[in-house]
């Protein structure tokens, strides 16, 4: 069977004004998300990494236009979201779902858990108002709860309940497309891998697709089947999970990988320690935006953008965007530190 | 594993704040050691009590939070009876702490090296001219570039990194016999981490001081400790070197902790989580505190606590299983493993 496309984000662009002056005008802009594009098929679950500030956020944020794009399409089965009313795009909410990183902030603590499932259901005209309620209680025990709780506020459960209180808010509307925004960064590891393991049944269970926003490779290797990398508004390298992990192509790829503290007292790793900070994104690096902290920059890297793309050494559906992947692979350059 | 190197031994730490709904024991029984130029971590997940005992180490507690029992012996003496002066005297000067903020533990209206200086002058001696010249010092020694410029910056104008940076320089300056690190790398991006973690372990080689690690985050453990005390609802409930901790666990928490830790270093099938929630303070079991949660528990388990028993090797383990009063099997499956009761 073909991969069916569910997602194609095509030159997508996220400006933010910076408004200066005694006037109030725009005098430069944050450039968050700067042309990216990138595929996400039905089923699968693609994460997003990358460090603050790298635009990860933002993306998830622009696909459910919840940001107003600066440029690009969001094609959603062929429509493209960025150019649709609010009013249609309100029916395509439908089918988009997120689920926030803070558990606390994103639910309302006014009300009970049942009245926010209500309220999603209600909005998007799920169910006729007498068949909601058994709805809530089946949801609740989806997601682990428990049917008595629904009438319960939110200040009565913990963080770990609470984001499955977001995830049964998510599956109200029988989304097919579910964007995880951090969601479990802010739960206790033990917690955290019940959160993973439900969201994992879940997909199996309502063919759910998942575009993953996280900073923690440990999470987006147990869950992704792809991953893209960011890197200042930029995607550095896009590959299966596989391939990321063990043959990653971009400097920034490796070095993030090698920067990551592994639990086991027996890996000694070289580990790549890049210098210095990340640049701002109102005025990034011109070439590639790596090349303030790569070790093996050269002048045509501060000149010349590198795009996406692919080499020998890497599996189909593998890309990165460095000038000198091949050279660095063949140890024909040096890093320097 | 009480021996003379040891900087600072904490012995059965009872920590409790008086809240509306009555008293909560944060900490209920926390003992380790800090050998002498080692580092050691406390590990647990919010709410186990690892802030609050290296808070209650500098007696640093808010005002509804007391220290009610056990020990903490400093070179001989102990810091829970000391006189708020002396107190003083040690804080900044022979126990430092950096936190998990820098931009919230900075004074955001002074410059950074006002705020270096302060414990120059008030523990050193020093006038604040000297204090000047040091405080550069200390910026060039924790890696911060052009440091003339930046002795002169505020807080602000640093990056989050660089203030971390600082703080370091600062906790550094009077030259600590032993550092307490709260997190000081949870709030920062991995390759910062990364940084901060080499400048912490390379600045320990060189001033042979001791470190406290406080984390949640079980790489940065195995990548900076020697040994390490894991916490669970106030309390140790295992206390070993880092290879045991992390190649044979003993506590059905740590080992439940492990086996639900996502890697990014080796392909996992389904994690394991471990089931339920963390006891709310208010409502602690009365026999041992993760009974609720064990798949191991017995009776005895739900009825009584164990207590820390320190094994053949010097590792200390709160759990039923090693004792003697064992009413269980022989070979016990924890999490997928099996592991050797005593008795």
């Amino acid at each position: 069977m073909a991969k069916q496309e569910l997602l194609k984000v095509e030159g997508l662009k996220q400006y933010f004004p910076i408004k200066g002056g005694f006037l109030g005008r725009t005098v430069n802009h944050v450039k968050a998300v700067d042309d990216i594009s990138f595929t996400i098929y039905e089923g699968e679950t693609v994460s997003i990494v990358g460090e603050s500030g790298c635009g990860k956020s933002t993306t998830g944020r622009s696909i459910l236009r919840l940001e107003e794009p600066t440029e690009g399409k969001v094609e959603f089965q062929g429509v493209d979201l960025a150019t649709i009313s609010k009013r249609q795009m309100r029916d395509y909410r439908k089918d988009l779902q997120i689920i926030f990183q803070d558990p606390y902030a994103s639910i309302n603590p006014r009300q009970t858990v049942a009245s926010v499932l209500n309220e999603a259901m209600e909005i998007q005209n799920v169910l006729p108002a007498n068949k909601r309620r058994a709805r809530i209680e089946e949801l609740l025990e989806t997601v682990g709860l428990l049917p008595y709780q629904a009438d319960r506020f939110p200040h009565e459960f913990s963080g770990g309940q609470r984001q499955r209180i977001g995830i049964a808010r998510a599956l109200s509307v029988d989304p097919k497309l579910i964007i995880c925004d951090e969601a479990v960064s802010a739960l206790d590891v033990s917690i955290q891998a019940q959160v993973l393991n439900l969201l994992e049944d879940l997909q199996e269970q309502y063919n759910l697709t998942y575009l993953f926003i996280s900073h923690d490779l440990g999470v987006v290797r147990h869950i992704s089947d792809r991953i893209i990398v960011m890197y200042l508004g930029k995607i550095v390298e896009i590959a299966d999970k596989h391939s990321l992990f063990e043959n990653p192509q971009h400097p920034y790829t490796k070095a993030l990988l090698s920067a990551i503290p592994v639990p086991d007292p027996d890996k000694k790793k070289e580990r790549i320690v890049l210098k210095g900070d990340v640049p701002s994104p109102i005025d990034p690096p011109a070439g590639c935006r790596f090349h303030t902290r790569c070790p093996f920059a050269t002048d045509k890297c501060r000149t010349e953008e590198p795009k996406l793309r692919t080499s020998d050494l890497m599996k189909e559906g593998h890309e990165a965007a460095c000038h000198y992947m091949e050279e660095i692979s063949a140890g024909a350059m040096q890093p320097n530190y | 594993m009480i021996s003379k190197d040891n900087v600072l031994e904490v012995r059965n730490l009872q920590t409790s704040f008086s809240t509306d709904k009555g008293e909560v024991r944060a900490v209920d029984g926390v003992s380790f050691d800090v050998p002498k130029g080692k580092t050691i971590g406390i590990v647990g997940e919010s709410g186990s009590g690892k802030s609050i005992t290296s808070l209650s180490i500098l007696r640093l507690l808010a005002e509804n939070g007391k220290i009610k029992g056990g020990e903490i012996r400093y070179k001989g003496e102990d810091l829970t009876k000391v006189s708020e002066k002396r107190m003083r005297e040690l804080r900044g000067n022979e126990i430092s702490m950096i936190f998990q903020e820098p931009m919230t533990s900075l004074n955001p209206v002074y410059t950074v090296g006002q705020q270096i200086s302060e414990a120059l002058i008030s523990h050193q001696g020093m006038n604040k001219k000297q204090a000047m010249v040091r405080s550069v010092e200390l910026l060039k020694l924790v890696g911060i570039p052009s440091p003339e410029k930046r002795v002169k910056a505020y807080p602000f104008e640093l990056s989050g990194g660089m203030r971390q940076r600082v703080m370091i320089a600062m906790s550094l300056a009077c030259d600590p016999e032993i550092l307490i690190a709260d997190e000081p790398t949870t709030a920062l991006d991995v390759t910062i981490q990364a940084q901060i973690l080499e400048l912490i372990k390379d600045l320990q080689e060189r001033l042979g001081m001791s470190v406290i690690f406080i984390t949640h985050d079980l790489g940065v453990v195995a990548e900076t400790c020697d040994y390490v005390a894991v916490m669970y609802a106030g309390q140790v409930v295992e206390y070993s070197d880092i290879r045991t901790l992390f190649k044979q666990p003993k506590h059905p928490y740590s080992i439940g902790l492990l086996n639900s830790l996502p890697r990014h270093d080796i392909d996992q099938e389904k994690l394991m989580p471990i089931k339920g929630n963390v006891p709310s303070p208010h409502e602690m079991p009365t026999g041992c505190r993760f009974a609720p949660r064990c798949p191991a528990a017995t009776d005895l388990c739900r009825a009584k606590m164990p207590e820390l028993m320190t094994d053949d090797s010097g590792n200390q383990i709160r759990c039923w299983i090693y004792s003697d009063e064992w009413p269980g099997e022989k070979e016990v499956n924890v999490y997928g493993e099996t592991r050797i009761a005593k008795g």
